[in-house]
């Protein structure tokens, strides 16, 4: 039997400057349905025993051709398709869409809707970050966190019934505005969460912060430096456990967040670690915006005056001649935008979520695109975890919280 | 602080001719230039001591049919977070000549926008190190996001609505 050498992935980066292998690499699918990619996307490692040596990402197994959906649809029908992105936080997306239109339109939106908006996006980061931070220690092995977060969890959730109708695919608010004033069991629940909400952090904190065995399999475990981050395009916590304070809701502030005083968490290594601590203390951060937010709440309406772009309420379009025809205007998509072009960017829970619009003056956007947060950072994937045990992979995967749905679009 | 101006004046300074139509949709500097010198631009920007142009925010390709000789651009969004100053370039390409050098050698983050924008638009990034489809299967013959592909028309009756529940 002649000699065969075994070569695999010589190209692999890992492998530059290692001795040649002597064993023989195993091949593993992590996904595309592996309970620890908390979504559809697949990983192929080449495995030297325990260690990764190179990994090969596939991604689009739930591409839903949201951008070329969105060319054929009036604007206001597009809020859905941006539910369906990061769908742990959907109100910041639908937000942020309208924000877009509203400042393409130039259309002013009053004070109170815009707290309530924040009062909403907080919320929704608030659910974001308890999902990533709890999942992560489902996948170090401690699932009483996760599931005692949960309950919280489901309190916002209750908080976006009460304000949209919807719990997870919410469609919130509308351009110009909010479908509807905040209503006094929306706010009383708001109340009953802002008050009970913090010693339940507080426990979670205490459970794992400074938990030995959760902080070893946790510390200088896929670390990336602030410069490869930047250069990889990270945004968000991921990219502030870095070092980095970058922050869209503090460097171009929209929707009034230049109102309240929080401050931008930042990390030190960029590791899992401080990824999980910086989420950590934005929850905290985003707990002090929202108690603001709801004791200043501006008095005045909730939408905009501008009846060729907001939906009008109901009752109005029931009762009042104006109210019906721009209702009718609206939804047959019978409302032109001027032609013109506008890059938008919020805050989403994985970092800068921007919607890049191209207008040709018609009912619907020429070109769309959406600027996916996990999409531009899970491509460091590889460069994280080759040289780690297949462990680490899965809890650097998940401190990245890679979101499916925004992955693929 | 930077402004649109001061940039604006770099750049021509530096590129010459080869920066034009310069806007400024919604305040955000809006510029165009070759395939040539989108790379030397965007290393320029990259490496220069006042602009530190360190982020590629996105990258993305738009489909102009009716636009003879330029019927596709591929738009770059640049942010200097140091200064937090936002750019857009532009550059169009030919229909019958889609080439454009990669940026992958100065943003790693180059490397799967360029690949999406290849899948949609079918526009080739030379010296890309892994130039395939990223979202649509590989057997795709065409690229969906240009415009001769319209979507589906609603209005069509030669689909049964008992067979396609509709």
């Amino acid at each position: 039997m002649a000699d065969i050498e075994l070569v695999p992935n010589a190209k692999s980066p890992a492998r530059i400057g290692q001795p040649e292998l002597v064993g023989e690499l195993t091949t593993l699918n992590l996904g595309p349905t592996h309970p620890a990619t908390h979504g559809i996307f697949q990983n192929i490692l080449q495995m030297d025993g325990e260690k990764i040596v190179s990994t090969e990402q596939t991604i689009g197994y739930i591409h839903r051709a949201f951008e070329k959906i969105a060319e054929r649809r009036p604007y206001y029908q597009i809020t859905t398709l941006t539910d369906r992105m990061n769908y742990c936080s959907s109100p910041i997306n639908n937000l942020g869409w309208h924000m877009t239109m509203e400042k393409f339109l130039e259309v002013d939106v009053p004070k109170r809707a815009q707290y309530i908006r924040v009062i909403m996006m907080e919320l929704a980061r608030i659910a974001d970050h308890l999902i990533c931070n709890g999942i992560l220690g489902v996948d170090t092995g401690a699932f009483s966190g996760f599931l005692y977060l949960f309950e919280k969890r489901e309190e916002i959730y209750e908080i976006y019934e009460e304000v949209c109708g919807a719990r997870l695919t919410t469609n919130m608010g509308r351009l110009g505005g909010m479908e509807r004033d905040l209503s006094s069991e929306a706010i009383r629940k708001l109340r009953a969460f802002i008050k009970s909400f913090p010693p339940v952090m507080q426990e979670f904190e205490n459970l794992f912060n400074r938990n030995r065995i959760f902080m070893d399999r946790l510390i200088n475990v896929g670390a990336i430096s602030a410069e490869r981050a930047l250069n990889y395009g990270f945004t968000g916590p991921n990219l502030r456990a870095a070092g980095v304070d970058y922050d869209v809701r503090v460097m171009n502030p929209y929707s009034s967040y230049e109102d309240f005083d929080f401050i931008i968490p930042v990390g030190q290594s960029g590791d899992t670690y401080d990824r999980f601590m910086v989420r950590n203390a934005e929850i905290w951060e985003s707990l002090k915006i929202i108690e603001q937010a709801l004791e200043n709440l501006p008095q005045g309406p909730y939408y905009a005056d501008a009846p060729e772009y907001y939906l009008p309420p109901k009752d109005e379009v029931y009762s009042n001649m104006e109210a019906l025809i721009y209702h009718f205007k609206i939804v047959m998509g019978e409302i032109d935008a001027p032609a013109g072009e506008i890059y938008h960017a919020v805050e989403g829970g994985n970092g800068e979520l921007g919607f890049y619009m191209i207008s040709d003056g018609g009912r619907a956007p020429y070109r769309l695109h959406f600027r996916r947060p996990s999409f531009i950072y899970y491509q460091a994937f590889p460069e994280m975890c080759i040289g780690s045990t297949l462990s680490d992979a899965i809890v650097i995967m998940s401190s990245l919280n890679v979101i499916a749905g925004e992955l693929d679009s | 602080m930077l402004s649109n101006q001061k940039v604006a004046e770099t750049l021509v300074k530096k590129f010459g001719d080869d920066v034009f139509d310069f806007e400024e949709p919604y305040g955000l500097l809006t510029l165009s230039t070759t395939r040539e010198q989108i790379l030397p631009m965007l290393e320029f920007l990259f490496n220069h001591e006042k602009i530190k142009g360190n982020f590629l925010t996105d990258l993305t390709g738009v489909h102009f049919p009716d636009w003879k000789g330029q019927e596709f651009a591929v738009v770059y969004h640049v942010h200097s977070l140091v200064h937090n100053f936002r750019l857009r370039i532009k550059v169009y390409l030919s229909e019958a000549d889609l080439h454009i050098p990669s940026a992958t050698p100065v943003y790693s983050s180059a490397n799967w926008m360029e690949r999406e924008t290849y899948d949609f638009f079918g526009i080739i990034f030379d010296g890309h190190p892994n130039l395939i489809r990223i979202l649509n299967i590989e057997e795709m013959d065409y690229f969906p996001m240009r415009k001769q592909y319209p979507l589906e028309d609603a209005t069509r009756e030669d689909k049964l609505d008992a067979l396609f529940g509709r």
